[in-house]
């Protein structure tokens, strides 16, 4: 009886620590809109401000504009854990309600779901992660990434390298050091970056982290310290960002020449290492702070309605949170495309797929939004899923990130070739692949 | 020939060509060991004493580590103004609250399963690890946290010598792990071998039913090692908190004691100590030298491989009891 009650106990914990209990879903009238986050787990440092910031825009705009269009949007959240197993599981458990969009956030998670969208009609929106190739809209019609790609950061990286050294033929003979997170994530990038060195004369040195050693990096700080690489780019993820950072800043090594994609940019990543953190530098998309009318909106709608699982209110604006922020203004300007073009209330998977199709939103469009320069202009077509937008430098300055550089343009010329090239190989290598029926709508 | 020469050669040239290099790398991987030790050690005590493997032993280290932190943060919320004597409070309350889970663990869990199959208790260590889980993110919240390390008077800083040529940079939170680790295992080792409980352990690890029978409390023997492996979670919490930070990443830490384990066998805490140091300067010392050689990445694995290596010539682990049974 006891051993009953113990397990009766533990699972009402789980269920309650995990964040599984969420709203239930489908009401008549609404558009039903799923998160996929991990609020749980080795990955919840970067899960859970990301989770907060997607889930709390989108509880806005039903309390401040009652939905979108007049539906109301049914939020449901599935814990994935950043796992990739899980996250197939719930894109099983959600994908009879009728999703409108499925949100991966996870590349292991994305890569397993691309040949199911065409497939089950729900587009998959993989925000700046997932499949670069899925970027050309000819071959993966039911995907989309913008702002931009994991090639396209690594340029914007390489470009702001280049400029310190210079100039990029400056690269020749330097090395670069690339620390990753050792999974689809991580690894996407090489092809480039290998590219990139044979272009420009630089030898690469890889530091994979696998999931075990995220906490325990100290050996491959070592081989830094012998390789003694001119920069360190790092693609990390959850506990192995503040790892890295204080290992680096315990080697000694400089701090502004530790450059991070826009993930391993997080408040939680820097402000361990504190002080000793000061230098480190990384791309970001999205503005950080609060002072923007639709934050406030959400702190007045949701956050003091006690709406939202933000531990404090000072963690709203926060980076990664605002990244959340930015996924959810994709997800409801693809909404209100899609209810524009159909003249539907209740859209679908189809119509959204259009509607992120026909994305555009300008600097008038991010200010009407209440977002006025939250991030740079946006434009999604029929056959460039992605946009391949600028993103900016931000530096930790020991307490905070300051952003220290203009809007960054990534290699166009460089990255669209090798896009264009992978998107053709997976197509090859997935015989069957179906060819895109689907028609481009005017304003795409 | 020039793949030969990569591996039995170049290896040995780059310690010669750089012992700083090599001091450093030896000193990381004792550092890491003395570490890996510190979490096997939780799982030896609590196998001595009950025959299982305690699969809860990497949660707790992370529900340590948050209780420590969040009572802290929860004392200076609430006017304790002295941040290290708010640390200091913490540190007890937290030593308070490993005990309430060592009672509640026997009272709950353990005692309802007195001579039930060892795999009857090893999956109650699991459903311990998710209630664990749940009920440390219900209270604590699934956020990253810095650990308190200053508060409680943990050094920060370096300790550099220019030697061999070059320089040796000793981090003073790893000098503090190591000191602090080593007197942990010594006191838990006189406390185990030379007390009654310790001999009392001894028995109830052969047989419940034996140890009943001459009247040794199990109840009082499981609360015990318990209590003792919630003591070694906190102190592994604090210091490898203090390396990255407090979240429920550090879980995944706990599995580098498998390898341990294997290596210096379940019951030993000797085992525990030595089998840390092997595999600790092992694996440090592999990824240096040959890890590059196949790209790098190689201490998720490298561990699994010595510890294997042993085991041939060792099935019982370096220091773990023979088993002969009659058939």
């Amino acid at each position: 009886m006891k051993v009953k009650h113990l397990v009766l106990r533990a699972a009402l914990g789980v269920l309650l620590g995990t964040g599984a209990v969420v709203a239930p879903a489908q009401a008549q009238e609404g558009i039903y809109v799923p998160l996929m986050t991990y609020r749980t787990g080795p990955f919840a440092t970067s899960g859970i401000p990301i989770a907060n910031g997607m889930h709390d825009y989108l509880s806005m705009l039903n309390a401040r504009d009652g939905g979108i269009g007049g539906a109301k949007l049914i939020i449901e959240e599935c814990e994935t854990g950043y796992d990739t197993k899980k996250g197939l599981e719930c894109y099983e458990q959600v994908k009879s309600k009728n999703p409108v969009v499925t949100n991966p956030w996870s590349t292991g998670i994305t890569l397993g779901l691309i040949p199911k969208a065409s497939v089950d009609k729900i587009p998959i929106l993989s925000m700046a992660y997932g499949l670069s190739a899925s970027a050309v809209g000819n071959d993966f019609p039911w995907v989309f990434n913008p702002p931009a790609t994991y090639w396209d950061g690594l340029s914007m990286i390489l470009k702001h390298i280049g400029a310190k050294e210079g100039g990029l033929d400056k690269l020749k003979g330097k090395t670069i050091g690339y620390i990753f997170f050792d999974g689809g994530y991580g690894r996407e990038p090489i092809p480039l970056l290998e590219q990139l060195a044979k272009d420009y004369g630089f030898t690469i040195k890889l530091y994979p982290v696998p999931v075990s050693e995220m906490q325990n990096q100290s050996g491959l700080w070592l081989n830094v310290r012998r390789d003694r690489p001119s920069w360190m780019v790092m693609w990390g993820w959850g506990a192995m960002n503040p790892t890295a950072v204080k290992e680096a800043a315990k080697i000694g090594f400089p701090m502004d020449h530790l450059v991070g994609v826009w993930w391993s940019g997080g408040e939680d990543d820097a402000r361990p290492t504190g002080p000793e953190a000061k230098g480190y530098t990384t791309l970001n998309f999205s503005a950080v702070g609060a002072n923007f009318p639709a934050i406030q909106d959400i702190l007045k709608n949701v956050v003091d309605k006690g709406g939202s699982q933000v531990a404090s209110k000072d963690k709203v604006g926060e980076s990664h949170y605002n990244k959340g922020v930015y996924n959810s203004v994709l997800i409801a300007e693809a909404i209100r495309n899609a209810q524009k073009l159909t003249g539907k209330k209740v859209v679908n998977g189809d119509d959204v797929r259009r509607g992120l199709e026909t994305l555009n939103i300008s600097a008038a469009r991010w200010k009407e939004l209440g977002l006025a320069e939250f991030g740079s202009p946006l434009a999604v077509s029929c056959t460039d899923h992605n946009g391949h937008q600028s993103a900016y430098l931000q530096q930790w300055d020991g307490d905070k990130w300051v952003k220290v550089s203009d809007w960054i343009e990534p290699m166009k010329d460089k990255v669209q070739p090798l896009l264009d090239a992978a998107a053709k190989e997976y197509v090859e290598k997935n015989a069957g692949w179906p060819k895109r029926t689907e028609t481009c709508d005017k304003a795409s | 020939m020039n793949l030969l020469y990569m591996i039995f050669v170049d290896p040995f040239m780059q310690m010669a060509a750089a012992p700083d290099l090599l001091v450093q790398t030896l000193w990381e991987g004792l550092v890491g060991g003395m570490l890996y030790a510190l979490i096997a050690l939780g799982f030896v005590l609590i196998f001595k004493a009950s025959g299982v493997f305690n699969f809860a032993q990497g949660i707790m280290v992370v529900f340590a580590a948050l209780t420590l932190v969040g009572t802290y943060h929860l004392l200076v919320l609430y006017g304790v103004s002295n941040t290290h004597l708010a640390a200091y409070v913490a540190l007890a309350i937290t030593i308070g609250v490993m005990f309430v889970l060592a009672y509640s663990v026997e009272r709950l869990v353990l005692r309802p399963l007195v001579n039930q199959p060892d795999i009857i208790l090893f999956m109650a260590t699991f459903g311990l690890t998710y209630f664990l889980i749940g009920f440390g993110e219900l209270v604590f919240g699934g956020e990253p946290k810095v650990m308190i390390a200053d508060a409680l008077y943990l050094p920060r800083g370096s300790v550099d010598y220019k030697i061999l040529g070059g320089l040796v940079s000793l981090q003073k939170i790893d000098i503090a792990a190591a000191v602090i680790a080593s007197l942990m295992v010594a006191a838990l080792s006189v406390f185990f071998s030379k007390t009654r409980i310790g001999r009392a352990l001894r028995a109830v690890a052969d047989s419940h039913k034996a140890a009943l029978s001459v009247g040794i409390s199990l109840e009082q023997i499981w609360v015990t090692v318990w209590f003792a492996a919630g003591l070694v979670a906190l102190v592994t919490g604090i210091m490898w908190g203090a390396r990255s930070n407090v979240s429920f990443a550090l879980q995944v830490i706990s599995l580098k004691a498998l390898p341990v384990l294997i290596l210096g066998g379940f019951t030993s805490i000797p085992g525990a100590i030595v089998g840390g140091l092997i595999i600790g300067i092992g694996e440090k010392i592999g990824e240096f030298y040959w890890g590059p050689l196949i790209g790098g990445g190689t201490d998720s694995w490298l561990a699994y491989v010595i510890a294997l290596v042993f085991l041939l010539f060792r099935p019982q682990g370096l220091f773990g009891e023979k088993i002969i049974e009659r058939i």
